[in-house]
Parts: C-alpha cells; sequence; structure tokens
C-alpha cells in the first residue's frame, strides 16, 4: 500500500521533539511539583510510539538504535546502586543527599543524589513500555 | 464570577454525559473515536475550570499532558481503522 500520510509524518517531526521536552521538563519538575521519572518515562515512550504510528519499526529502529531490555537493566542497577549507596555512608537505606551549589547559568541550585533514582525509574519505564508496545505491535 | 464557571463546569458535564452516550451507542466505530477525542477536549476545560474554581496553576501540566495523550490515541485509533494495523514493519516498499 502507497503510504500518503505527508502531514502526520511532518507534524510528528516537531511534535516529537515538544513531547520529549515536556517529558524533560516533568522529570526534572519532579521534586517539589507533580510529576518524577515514572511520569517522564510514560510521556518519552508515547512519543517513541508517535513515531512508530509516523514511521515504520525499522526506520524508528535505525533512528533510535537502544536495546531496551538492557535499558531497564541500567535503570535498576542505577536506582538499586543510589539507594544502597547510603550504606557506605553509614547512615539508612535509601537516604539521600543534597546540598546547594552555585551553578554558572542556574545561580544557586538545590542538588538531590535522588535524582539519580529517578533516572533510574525514568530508564526502567521507558524501557519497560517500549519492549511491551513493540512485542505486541510487531507480530502477525 | 465564580456563579459563571460553575455554570460552564455543569454544562460541560452535562456534554461529557451525551458523549458517554455516543460512545456506548455510536453506530460505526468512527462515531466512537470521535467522541472519545471529544471526551478528551472536554476533560480538558473541566480541569481548565477546576483549576480557576481551586485557584492553582498545578494542574496546568495535567492539561498538557492530556492532550498529549488524547492527539496520540486519536492518531492511533485512526490508523487502525484507515490501514488495519497500528505498526508498519517497514518492508514492504
Amino acid at each position: 500500500m502507497k503510504s500518503s500520510d505527508v502531514i502526520l509524518q511532518t507534524a510528528t517531526k516537531v511534535v516529537f521533539f515538544l513531547i520529549f521536552l515536556f517529558a524533560i521538563h516533568i522529570f526534572f519538575a519532579g521534586h517539589y511539583t507533580p510529576g518524577g521519572g515514572f511520569v517522564g518515562g510514560l510521556l518519552t515512550a508515547s512519543a517513541i510510539v508517535l513515531l512508530l504510528l509516523a514511521f515504520d519499526l525499522k526506520t524508528v529502529s535505525r533512528a533510535l538504535p537502544f536495546n531496551y531490555t538492557i535499558m531497564i537493566a541500567i535503570g535498576l542497577l542505577l536506582a538499586l546502586g543510589t539507594a544502597s549507596a547510603s550504606i557506605l555512608f553509614d547512615v539508612p537505606f535509601f537516604t539521600h543527599a543534597y546540598d546547594y551549589f552555585d551553578l554558572p547559568l542556574f545561580g544557586e541550585t538545590s542538588l538531590h543524589s535522588a535524582m539519580l533514582f529517578d533516572l533510574g525509574v525514568y530508564l526502567v519505564v521507558v524501557g519497560a513500555t517500549m519492549n511491551i508496545i513493540l512485542t505486541i505491535g510487531s507480530d502477525d | 464570577m465564580m456563579i459563571f464557571f460553575w455554570i460552564s463546569l455543569i454544562v460541560i458535564v452535562i456534554s461529557m454525559a451525551l458523549f458517554v452516550y455516543r460512545l456506548i451507542k455510536g453506530p460505526t466505530a468512527p462515531d466512537r473515536v470521535i467522541a472519545l477525542d471529544a471526551m478528551g477536549v472536554t476533560l480538558i476545560s473541566v480541569v481548565a475550570l477546576l483549576s480557576l474554581l481551586v485557584g492553582t496553576s498545578f494542574y496546568l501540566e495535567i492539561i498538557l499532558l492530556l492532550a498529549i495523550l488524547s492527539f496520540i490515541g486519536t492518531v492511533a485509533f485512526s490508523k487502525f481503522i484507515e490501514k488495519g494495523e497500528i505498526f508498519d514493519r517497514g518492508d514492504s516498499d
């Protein structure tokens, strides 16, 4: 079948980056306001699903050459490592450290080690969701 | 001004109930898809009116999130109705 979805493909090239930017915003806003790694991961997965809808599986896997199973493993290792690193400093499990730094462009910023745990959650959610969707969607 | 927001909220919720009727009754599949998309739009307006009534700006991100999810859902349903499959495998052409 000849594909004639020019409007969808052209719109997707712009909307994909808008959704991805919003996912990054939600991910970083998650410390004080609604959001976090889970919602950010789901939004990133939906952006990739939009790419899959507009183009095809081969094009998307060439543009984003990720192995989503390994992504789950990296995310779980990151989350577990951040959680258990607190044992080395003789504080209870899952205790997170934070401090205020003077960054050049942002001014005084508070950096938390809980963000690394959230990054692990983000990678696990993206990997698991894309694994499920590709497994369901690619067999005939 | 508050009474105006309450009246519009009630009207939008009534229209949402009518969309649920169309979603269940709808004779063909495109009717149901359009009813679902319009329900997304009315849900967005309900959230916007609630954020005006409560007086907070934390709900505004939910509006963007609902708009993105409703858009992707409608595109997926349309492609399924039009082509019969969601994802092309990319080896046909």
